[in-house]
């Protein structure tokens, strides 16, 4: 067994967190700032944070993850960090030249108490900042919320950094797709493209952190939402946020500073909250539903009528992030199944009471904890055992001890790949999933049928 | 261009040219020609100095020296690392530090990570009582024989004690319990974080368990983290040739082995950069001699092993070494041919922490290849111009406050292992104490060493040079691999391994064959591409 020591007697736990389902804010910062064209994430702190952020979105894409530090050292952890970030300004505008450094910070940084927007400003006096280039950032202490946290913060930083409102109203719609995969930015592009809806997606990391094999490496790839696009977004008609969590504070801060209405929506993960995603680009857009769009759904709903009998009543555990949890959990019980421990290490008081309204007919004794961690999900699932689990890689761990069959969803998937090339939003994603869902336990099934009742057509 | 006609001195000037000034000059003093002279004197190369801001290094920091390298590897300490919950979970599994435990219920707690996730009312209020009352719960829940604590960044700046809370937790639980001020921003990269290590386990456990050990020549294998399982390599080797095995620092460890290791007759190191200090400790409190050792490479292999059966001194285990050695490169020499024979005369590059980018080259030697430039992220001038011109370090600011221990002989236990006559001896059939000749000596004149090397710099080098093979890390890896080049991890052996030891080699050579050689290169280009003429008509007419 490799977790031979988690016991399945459940203890109250206070203060110390085993094996977490969450990571810090950095690395989202991070993620996000890669979703800009042309721009360099850059960690304002020591430079272990920096290479372990990069360390790990580089496993999980199997992609170059660039992104520059301020390499704080004692001196400047109990000084301050001015002179650091200063050199780092000059120094990466003159060797690597971006359009933009977007700048998150540690719990190093946060906790001394530098002021960002003050360096940054001493910076551009300085002319360290070349005409045309930008500085933005984001606080992202890391004792604070999680990498979810991290991502909307910095992604609530473009708007404030770049949105402008210059009178004229552009035909187009804001969309901010959440913390998920450039396969999912992808598809929600196509999605809205095929609908005739003018969109601008903000951050974007198709094409930047799904580059293809050219022989040639490109610091700066084609991919991202360029600075005259998020520019143009405090022009637009309306905003979509897509996951609560990761991009309602975006869409709040367009609304509230440039009066731009949004709708924020579940993650189009899953049927209904595809169907919810569609309407509202419907309705906001003023176009009807293609044809293609409508039998994508039809071909999803067909699929589930046809599979049913493996999927009904299946119990499942789920480990991840709180946007996509919500979505996945509704998902699971539109197919009949059964979600029966959910856990976010992400903090939040909604997370609970919305995961209870989506599954209390169907599982009315759910486990579900916010700030919960892998070694609580373990303890409940040796407690009421499951049929499937879903999760990152550190589920594999469980799966194995408990002999579970096991589907990889959400961040960071270290081990396999697939996720930043093939979407789970949208109908497409959805059937994708459906499948993924139904290969785990149909290979499961045939794994353990006796001789004689192993089937050749299923 | 072939290697042989590029101009060294361009190349080095063709790194440093776009920097700005500051930069440049100090950067000059990083990059190196490589020049032998006579008696091994190889030219200053400045190191272990602090990272320039903005210029993408590839260092991480101390807390990943100390927790993650060097107490990582330990399989039943519960290793509690105080801070938010980043540090824990970056390093919860990301190194390959194999481990076995001899029986399937022995503790084992590698695959858990252990954290007081602070939030921001610790930060504010303080975390020494989330902190204890984790040690509490950890204890509670697993009962482990030690509890080691972490300190990341903001525990120093914000003032919690770890260590008055590990006194007082072991002293409230009967357990050793012990602290780590490891915080993320001392020192200067990942080696300071190694001997704070150093320093917590010589003080907290070794030596706390006298039993003496029940083998025949008793040696201790410093600086060695199993990844990929070359521990196991060695350790199957050591066994061969009835070598026992006292402790590993610490791949495939335990405490309790940490705790006897005092009782070896000789530490042999491996990983000089990362625990050189613990093994200058015990010959100065215990009189446990320690000798610079090398299994990486098959011939590398054979010489540290002889060099050991030298040590004792004994027939009886030399003639067995000798045995061992032929058995064991007979094997290797057929892989080793057939690989030579599609990999001789290719080129490599080498860029890894503060050991490897030194003895793989030996590996590379021994299939034809020729290493045109290697440098460490974090080693120190005596890793690349040998343990001699230790005297002329100075201590830089940004070091200065990393502790160093003062050790004494220990009253009773303090035993010279080899009489003065048995030294001389040795010493003049060449064997060499406590000495490291570094990298350089043993790298070819015009090459280039190239000390904390930056994204820039590799990048401009790849330009230059295209090698066959650049070896380095994770962070490196696909876009190095983007240019064409293939990369081979040299840290997580790309999830293969072990490398180490006979076994080791000849994974490496087929590995290093089968990407140099490989074929999805050569496909980069689409057939439209190569030759985009337009034949048809469709549309014109």
């Amino acid at each position: 067994m490799l977790l031979r020591h988690t016991p399945k007697e459940i203890k109250e736990r206070e203060a110390l967190v085993v094996n977490p389902a969450k990571t810090c804010q950095p690395i989202g910062a991070m993620y996000a700032a890669l979703g800009i064209h042309g721009c360099l994430p850059h960690s304002h702190g020591s430079q272990g944070c920096c290479s372990y952020h990069r360390s790990t979105l580089t496993r999980h894409y199997k992609e170059p993850i660039m992104a520059g530090t301020s390499s704080f050292t004692e001196g400047a952890s109990v000084f301050g960090g001015q002179a650091n970030l200063l050199e780092a300004i000059h120094n990466i505008f003159t060797i690597y030249n971006p359009d933009v450094i977007a700048v998150h910070t540690t719990c190093l940084s946060e906790t001394i108490g530098d002021d960002i927007h003050q360096i940054a400003n001493k910076a551009r006096e300085e002319g360290k900042i070349p005409k045309g280039k930008f500085v933005i950032h984001a606080s992202t202490p890391s004792y604070v919320g999680s990498h979810v946290t991290g991502f909307a913060n910095m992604t609530k930083g473009m708007v404030e950094y770049f949105a402008e409102k210059n009178g004229t109203k552009l035909n187009q719609l804001n969309i901010i797709p959440g913390f998920v995969e450039p396969s999912d930015m992808r598809e929600i592009k196509r999605i809205a493209n095929a609908m005739g809806v003018k969109i601008v997606m903000f951050p974007d990391t198709s094409g930047v952190v799904d580059t293809p094999q050219t022989g040639k490496f490109n610091m700066f790839p084609k991919g991202g939402v360029t600075i005259n696009e998020l520019k143009s977004t405090g022009n637009s008609f309306a905003t979509i946020a897509l996951g609560q969590l990761a991009s309602g504070p975006a869409a709040k801060l367009l609304d509230s500073k440039f009066k731009i209405q949004c709708e924020i929506h579940s993650l189009p993960i899953g049927l209904t909250a595809t169907d919810r995603f569609i309407d509202s680009l419907r309705k906001l857009g003023g176009v009807s539903v293609p044809d293609s769009i409508s039998d994508e759904r039809g071909r999803l709903i067909d699929a589930i009528a046809d599979m049913h009998q493996y999927l009904y009543g299946k119990k499942v555990a789920l480990v991840g992030d709180p946007d996509q949890l919500v979505s996945l959990t509704e998902f699971l019980v539109t197919l009949d199944m059964k979600p029966v421990h959910i856990v976010t290490g992400t903090p939040g008081q909604k997370f609970e009471s919305r995961i209870k309204e989506i599954v209390k007919d169907k599982v009315p004794n759910v486990n579900v904890k916010a700030s919960g961690d892998m070694f609580l999900l373990h303890q409940w699932i040796k407690n009421e055992k499951v049929d499937l689990i879903m999760g990152n890689t550190y589920c594999k761990y469980i799966a194995r001890d408990e002999d579970i069959p096991y589907i990889r969803f959400g961040f960071p998937i270290m081990d396999r790949i697939g996720h930043s090339y093939f979407p789970t939003v949208g109908y497409m994603g959805s059937l994708r999933l459906v499948e993924k869902i139904l290969d785990a336990l149909m290979d499961r099934k045939d794994r353990d049928s006796k001789e004689e009742s192993f089937e050749l057509v299923m | 261009m072939s290697v042989e006609k590029i101009d060294i001195a361009e190349v080095k000037n063709e790194l440093i040219k776009g920097y700005p000034s500051k930069v440049a000059r100090k950067r000059d003093k990083q990059i190196v020609i490589n020049k032998v002279e006579d008696d091994s004197v190889v030219p200053e190369i400045q190191a272990n100095v602090r990272t320039i801001p903005g210029i993408i290094t590839q260092r991480g920091c101390t807390y990943a020296g100390c927790k993650g390298v060097v107490l990582g590897p330990t399989r039943d300490i519960v290793n509690i690392t105080h801070g938010p919950i980043g540090c824990g979970f970056y390093s919860w599994l990301t190194r390959r530090n194999q481990t076995r435990p001899e029986n399937p219920n022995d503790e084992n707690f590698m695959m858990y990570c252990f954290s007081t996730d602070m939030q921001e009312e610790e930060i504010v209020f303080g975390g020494e009582k989330k902190l204890k009352k984790a040690v509490q719960e950890a204890y509670d829940l697993f009962h482990p024989k030690a509890i080691g604590i972490f300190s990341t960044c903001p525990v120093g700046l914000i003032g919690d004690d770890v260590h008055a809370v590990a006194r007082e937790m072991k002293e409230k639980l009967g357990i050793n319990v012990f602290g780590f001020s490891c915080e993320g921003y001392k020192g200067v990269s990942q080696s300071a974080g190694h001997h704070i290590a150093n320093n917590q386990l010589f003080k907290h456990v070794v030596g706390l368990d006298d039993t003496p050990p029940k083998g025949k020549y008793n040696v201790n294998l410093l600086g060695e983290y199993n990844i990929g399982g070359d521990a196991f390599e060695l350790e199957r080797i050591f066994e061969k040739c009835g070598i026992n095995l006292v402790a590993t620092f610490s791949g495939n460890s335990n405490y309790d082995k940490f705790a006897n290791s005092h009782t070896a007759d000789l530490n042999a190191v491996m990983c000089h950069r990362s625990i050189n200090y613990v093994a200058e400790m015990m010959e100065k409190k215990f009189g446990i001699p320690w000798i610079k050792v090398n299994f990486i490479g098959a011939e590398s292999s054979a010489k540290s092993l002889r060099k050991i059966a030298q040590y004792f001194g004994d027939k009886e285990l030399i003639d067995k070494v000798e045995e061992v050695i032929k058995e064991e490169l007979e094997k290797v020499d057929k892989v080793m041919q057939d690989v030579k024979s599609r990999c001789s005369g290719k080129t490599a590059m080498l860029f890894v922490g503060g050991s490897r980018a030194h003895h793989y080259q030996d590996l590379f030697r021994e299939i034809g290849m020729k290493t045109l430039a290697a440098g460490y992220e974090f080693a120190h001038r005596d890793d690349y111009e040998g343990r001699r011109m230790l005297p002329h370090i100075r201590v830089d600011a940004d070091s200065r406050n990393i502790e160093e221990l003062d050790v004494v002989a220990d009253e009773k236990r303090f035993k010279p292992r080899k009489t003065d006559e048995e030294l001389a001896k040795l010493a003049k059939e060449g064997f060499d104490f406590k000495d490291y000749y570094g990298m350089m000596p043993e790298m070819e004149n015009d090459t280039l060493v190239i000390d904390d090397i930056s994204e820039h710099e590799t990048q401009k080098l790849l330009e230059i040079y295209k090698p066959d093979i650049f070896c380095a890390g994770i962070k490196e890896k696909y876009g190095i691999q983007k240019m064409g080049i293939p990369c081979k991890q040299l840290h997580s052996y790309d999830y293969g391994g072990p490398y180490a030891g006979f076994a080791g080699a000849i994974n490496f050579y087929n590995d290093i064959d089968r990407m140099v050689n490989s074929n999805v290169w050569k496909y980069v280009k689409a057939p439209w591409q190569a030759s985009p003429e337009l034949m048809g008509k469709f549309g014109i007419e």
